[in-house]
């Protein structure tokens, strides 16, 4: 694919983001983020141990020269989102933030009303935010008026491996906000998912549980590089018009075995 | 005087500032600090003085999805 989409200003080539977590191994983890083709990849920040127990994770992060995408997951309160983006920017070295906040502990599902607020600080403090939302229209439509140039609706809730549950409310998110760059985040759990998500227009996917929780993690990154192109390539070509009646494909025209009656 | 680091007691010296604490922690790079919830920029642990009750999170990378 030689066409690209836009993070704030920033072109990516690359249409899966990937996250850095559930790996069965370190190796794993680095040859499966290799093997999706990813040009950025997600991670987070917590508690130091006193054992070295985060240093090869982090060498290895560094090591594969990608753009560096923080989270603030398990956040739950604004406050302890501003304050966890920045810590990230600040040991990161970049402005941008996925900003998770949660609003209901059973499905992980974001507070909509804290977002925006976090939202805003964030961007008043010179934050190139990417929320992690839900695929209400409105709710994006607010982030997109407060500077959000980037928005991450859900598929799904984390990590159920569901797809995109509101296909109608993804669609409708796409056409609505045309200049946006949107990326489903999170739900997704077959390379189909991803595909669907690129079908509807969408300029790429995060995910993370997909791939790492896979029998064989490299090879579903592979399987999601190729999906991501498929459904990027089909949403360029245009998909015919869906219909209510059968249309035959081959002629009739000189059908044998006919006569007029 | 007692403080927490990362939700666990911690002795300090009094009049002890953050920068020396973070220093007898042994803290490892990379790493950024909040005291009391509110981020502080690593060029002001030298001059952020603390007090009796203080909590201080320590955080450095790890996975994220």
């Amino acid at each position: 694919m030689s066409d690209s989409f836009s993070i704030y200003g920033e072109q990516i080539t690359s249409r899966l983001l990937i996250g850095s977590a559930l790996y069965p191994s370190p190796a794993i983890m680095a040859e499966s983020i290799i093997a999706s083709g990813a040009e950025v990849v997600t991670v987070s920040l917590r508690r130091q141990q006193s054992a070295a127990a985060g240093d090869d994770f982090w060498q290895l992060i560094k090591d594969t020269g990608l753009k560096i995408l923080p989270n603030t997951a398990g956040c739950h309160s604004v406050k302890e989102a501003v304050t966890l983006a920045q810590m990230c920017r600040e040991v990161f070295s970049t402005d941008w933030i996925k900003l998770e906040l949660i609003g209901d502990e059973y499905n992980l599902q974001p507070d909509p009303f804290a977002l925006l607020e976090a939202t805003k600080i964030l961007m008043d403090d010179g934050f190139k935010v990417l929320p992690y939302c839900t695929d209400d229209l409105v709710l994006c439509q607010r982030l997109a008026d407060i500077g959000c140039e980037v928005l991450m609706p859900w598929g799904a809730p984390i990590g159920t491996g569901k797809g995109l549950l509101n296909q109608y409310n993804l669609k409708t998110i796409r056409e609505r906000l045309p200049e946006l760059t949107l990326i489903v985040d999170a739900g997704l759990g077959l390379p189909s998912h991803a595909c669907q998500a690129l079908e509807l227009g969408y300029d790429a996917v995060l995910l993370n549980s997909a791939i790492a929780g896979a029998g064989c993690p490299v090879t579903m990154s592979h399987a999601f590089k190729a999906a991501v192109d498929a459904g990027r390539f089909a949403y360029k070509a245009k998909a015919m018009p869906e219909k209510e009646v059968a249309a035959p494909s081959t002629p009739t025209m000189g059908m044998p075995f006919w006569h007029q009656t | 005087m007692k403080i927490t680091i990362n939700g666990q007691p911690f002795e300090a010296a009094n009049q002890a500032t953050l920068v020396i604490v973070l220093e007898e922690f042994a803290a490892k790079e990379p790493y950024a600090v909040a005291l009391n919830g509110d981020f502080i920029p690593r060029n002001n642990c030298s001059s952020t003085a603390l007090k009796e009750g203080d909590s201080i999170e320590l955080l450095s990378p790890i996975q994220g999805g």
